[in-house]
C-alpha cells in the first residue's frame, strides 16, 4: 500500500492513485457485507466494479465515499482517508444506488444547494452541469415529476459541480430503457475522455466490457479478479472452433495433442481452449493426419462469460487473480 | 394545481453561496428549503389561526361566566390577556406539536427522501450539517411562538381593546408594560420549548422516521403532564417540563418571581442538553447505508 497518506486540508494529491483499499471488511453483527476487499485505481481507469446483487459492491462504495464506517481495513482517496474529514472527497463525486435530490426543489434548486455545499465556485457549473446531461430544458421542474432516467442524470450533473477528478458510479444505467442506456454509456466514455478516473459499479456486463479498462470482481464480498479485461481473457486461454474434411479423425488429434482444453464436438463442430502456440501445433498434426481444415476461428470469450465462470466456480474464500493473472479460470 | 404548488412562495431567492461552505450555508439553505414543505406552513398555520379562532370563541362566549384559570377574567377586558391565556393552554399540545412538526422532521425527512448520501457526500463535515439543521429547527420553533403570540395580542386588543391587566399578585399593570411582559413572557416560554426541539431533533435522528419522531416528541411531552398530575408524585412537579411551560408568570407576579424562570433554565437543561449531545453523537457516527 502507498504509504504516503495525505495531510488534511492539503490538495488532492494527483501522484497517489485515485482510490486504494486495503483489507476492507464490514460486519453487520454477523453477517458479513464485505470480508476483505483489496483494490487500486490507478489515474485515468475507467474501472469496473463487477459482482452479483448482495455481493457487497453498494458496502464498499458507501465506505470509500465516507458514508459506512468501515469494522477494518482501510480507504484512502488520493491518499486521504474519508473518514476523517470530508475534505478527503475533494476531487471526487459520484453517488452510490439511485441518485436522490429533495423532490419539492427543482432540479436547478438541487443543484444550486449542492453546489452551495461544494463552494468554491462550483454554483458556477450548474449551467453547465445541466447542459452536459441533457436537462436544461426541464431544470426548472420539480425533480418529484423526474423520471429514472433523469434522476440518474441530474446525479451525474451533481458529481460534475464538484469538477470530480474521481468519479464513483454505482450502477448508473439500471433502470433506464435502452436509449437511457446508450446515452449514460456515451457520457461516461466522453468524461472518461475527458481524463476523469471512473469507478463504475455495475452488474450490466456488457456495458462495462464496452466502456473499462480495468475490472474487480467481487462475490460474497471478496474481491476474485482484479485486473485489465484484456489480461483477464487473454489468461482466460481463446475458445476456437474447428472444422475439418474428417471430424472424426480430427477430434482424436485434439484430444492427443498438448496444449489444449476442454475439447468438445457438437453440432458438427469441434472446439477447445488453447494458446497461439498450441493452435499452430495442432494444424500441422492435423495435416499429417490427413484431416483437412475447412475453419479455425478463434472465438473469444465475452466479459460475461468470464465472469460467470468466476463468480460460479465457487470462488469467495481465495482471490482468483490479482493484477489480472487468475488462478483458476474456467470459460 | 398541487397543494404544494399552491403554497409556494411566489418568489423565493436561493441563498447567495459562499465561498467556503460553513453551518450558516446549511442553516440558510435548511430555512429555503422550510418554505417549500407542507408542514412548515401547517405549523406556522395553526399558530396563527389558533388565537384567532380563541378570539371568535370569546367574542361569542361574551356574555357567559368566564373559567377559573389566571388571567380568565381579562379576556373581555383586555386583549393583553389573550396571549398569555394562549401560553396557558397551548402548553398542553398545541406548541409542543407544532415544534415538534418541524424538529422531528429535519432528519428523518433526510432519511425518508434518501437524500443524507447526497449532502453528506459533498465539502461539509457532518457537524456542520448537524449545527446548520438544529438551528434551522430553532428558528422555526421561535417563529412560531413569536407569530403565535403577535397575533394572539393584535386579534386580542381588536376584540377587548389595548387596556391594562390584573398581575397574579392582584396589581393592575398598564397597557405598555403589559405588552412588555407579555413578549418576556413569550422569551421564557422560549426555554421549554427549544427543549422540545432538542427532544425532537433526537428522535429525528434516531428514529430516521418523521412520524415517529413527531408522534414521539408528542408522546414526551404529554407524559410529562401525565406524571404531574399522577397522584404521589407531586414531589416530581418542580422538575417536570411541563411544569417549566409556566415559568413565565413569575414575570406576571409583583415584584419579579425568577425563581421559576431559573428553575426552568436548568431543568430544560438537564433535558434538553443530554437529549442534544445524544443527537449529535449519533448523527456523527452513524453509517448511512439506506436511500
Amino acid at each position: 500500500m502507498t504509504e504516503a497518506v495525505v495531510a488534511e486540508g492539503a490538495a488532492p494529491a494527483v501522484d497517489l492513485p485515485p482510490l486504494e483499499v486495503r483489507g476492507l471488511v464490514k460486519r453487520y453483527g454477523e453477517l458479513v457485507a464485505v470480508a476483505g476487499v483489496d483494490l487500486t485505481v490507478r489515474a485515468g481507469d475507467v474501472y469496473g466494479y463487477l459482482g452479483p446483487n448482495g455481493a457487497g459492491k453498494t458496502t464498499s462504495l458507501r465506505m470509500m465515499l465516507g458514508l459506512i464506517r468501515p469494522t477494518e481495513g482501510s480507504v484512502r482517496v488520493f491518499g486521504r482517508d474519508p473518514q476523517e474529514t470530508v475534505r478527503a472527497l475533494e476531487g471526487v463525486a459520484g453517488f452510490v444506488e439511485a441518485p436522490t435530490f429533495y423532490p419539492y426543489l427543482s432540479g436547478r434548486r438541487n443543484l444550486e444547494l449542492l453546489a452551495a455545499f461544494d463552494g468554491d465556485g462550483a454554483s458556477a457549473r450548474v449551467d453547465e452541469a445541466l447542459e452536459t446531461v441533457d436537462l436544461a430544458d426541464r431544470a426548472g421542474d420539480r425533480v418529484g415529476g423526474y423520471s429514472h432516467g433523469m434522476r440518474q442524470r441530474l446525479g451525474i450533473a451533481a458529481a460534475l459541480l464538484r469538477d470530480p477528478q474521481l468519479l464513483l458510479l454505482d450502477e448508473p444505467a439500471t433502470g433506464l430503457d435502452p436509449a437511457g442506456m446508450r446515452d449514460m454509456r456515451l457520457l461516461i466514455e466522453r468524461l472518461a475522455g475527458q481524463g476523469i478516473t471512473i469507478v463504475l459499479s455495475s452488474h450490466l456486463l456488457a456495458e462495462v466490457e464496452e466502456v473499462c479498462n480495468r475490472v474487480a470482481i467481487v462475490q460474497r464480498g471478496r474481491i476474485i479478479y482484479e485486473g485489465e479485461i484484456a489480461d483477464l481473457k487473454r489468461a482466460a486461454g481463446m475458445t476456437y472452433r474447428l472444422s475439418t474434411t474428417d471430424d472424426d479423425r480430427a477430434l482424436a488429434v485434439c484430444r492427443a495433442q498438448p496444449g489444449l482444453g476442454d475439447v468438445s464436438a457438437r453440432d458438427g463442430r469441434i472446439s477447445f481452449i488453447a494458446d497461439e502456440a498450441a493452435v499452430a501445433e495442432l494444424s500441422q498434426a492435423l495435416v499429417e493426419a490427413g484431416a483437412l481444415i475447412r475453419v479455425l476461428a478463434p472465438q473469444g470469450a465475452s466479459l460475461e462469460e468470464l465472469f460467470f465462470s468466476l463468480t460460479e466456480a465457487g470462488h469467495g474464500d481465495e482471490p482468483a487473480a490479482r493484477d489480472g493473472v487468475p488462478l483458476e479460470v474456467a470459460p | 394545481m398541487s397543494v404544494s404548488e399552491a403554497i409556494r412562495p411566489t418568489a423565493v431567492t436561493a441563498p447567495a453561496q459562499s465561498r467556503r461552505p460553513g453551518v450558516g450555508t446549511v442553516y440558510r439553505w435548511e430555512l429555503f428549503k422550510l418554505r417549500y414543505q407542507k408542514r412548515t406552513y401547517l405549523g406556522l398555520g395553526a399558530s396563527a389561526i389558533v388565537p384567532i379562532l380563541f378570539v371568535l370563541a370569546v367574542h361569542f362566549q361574551h356574555h357567559r361566566n368566564g373559567g377559573d384559570f389566571a388571567f380568565s377574567s381579562y379576556l373581555d377586558r383586555s386583549g393583553l390577556a389573550v396571549p398569555l391565556v394562549m401560553l396557558l393552554f397551548g402548553a398542553v399540545w398545541l406548541f409542543p406539536l407544532i415544534t415538534a412538526l418541524v424538529a422531528g422532521d429535519i432528519f428523518a425527512s433526510e432519511d425518508h427522501n434518501g437524500t443524507l448520501k447526497t449532502v453528506l457526500t459533498r465539502s461539509l463535515e457532518r457537524q456542520q450539517i448537524f449545527a446548520g439543521k438544529a438551528l434551522a429547527a430553532a428558528t422555526y420553533a421561535v417563529a412560531a411562538i413569536l407569530v403565535s403570540g403577535t397575533i394572539a395580542v393584535i386579534a386580542g386588543c381588536i376584540q377587548s381593546g389595548f387596556n391594562s391587566v390584573q398581575s397574579l399578585s392582584g396589581t393592575i399593570v398598564a397597557a405598555p408594560k403589559a405588552l412588555e411582559l407579555v413578549y418576556v413572557s413569550l422569551l421564557v416560554y422560549l426555554i421549554p420549548i427549544l427543549t422540545i426541539v432538542a427532544i425532537g431533533l433526537m428522535l429525528s435522528v434516531v428514529t430516521r422516521h418523521s412520524a415517529a419522531a413527531v408522534v414521539g416528541t408528542l408522546m414526551i411531552s404529554l407524559l410529562f403532564q401525565l406524571i404531574g398530575i399522577l397522584p404521589g408524585l407531586g414531589a416530581t412537579q418542580p422538575y417536570l417540563l411541563s411544569t417549566q411551560f409556566q415559568a413565565w408568570q413569575g414575570f406576571l407576579r409583583t415584584p419579579t418571581d425568577w425563581a421559576p424562570v431559573i428553575r426552568a433554565v436548568w431543568v430544560c437543561a438537564m433535558y434538553g442538553v443530554p437529549a442534544l449531545v445524544a443527537s449529535y453523537i449519533v448523527f456523527l457516527r452513524r453509517d448511512v447505508a439506506g436511500g
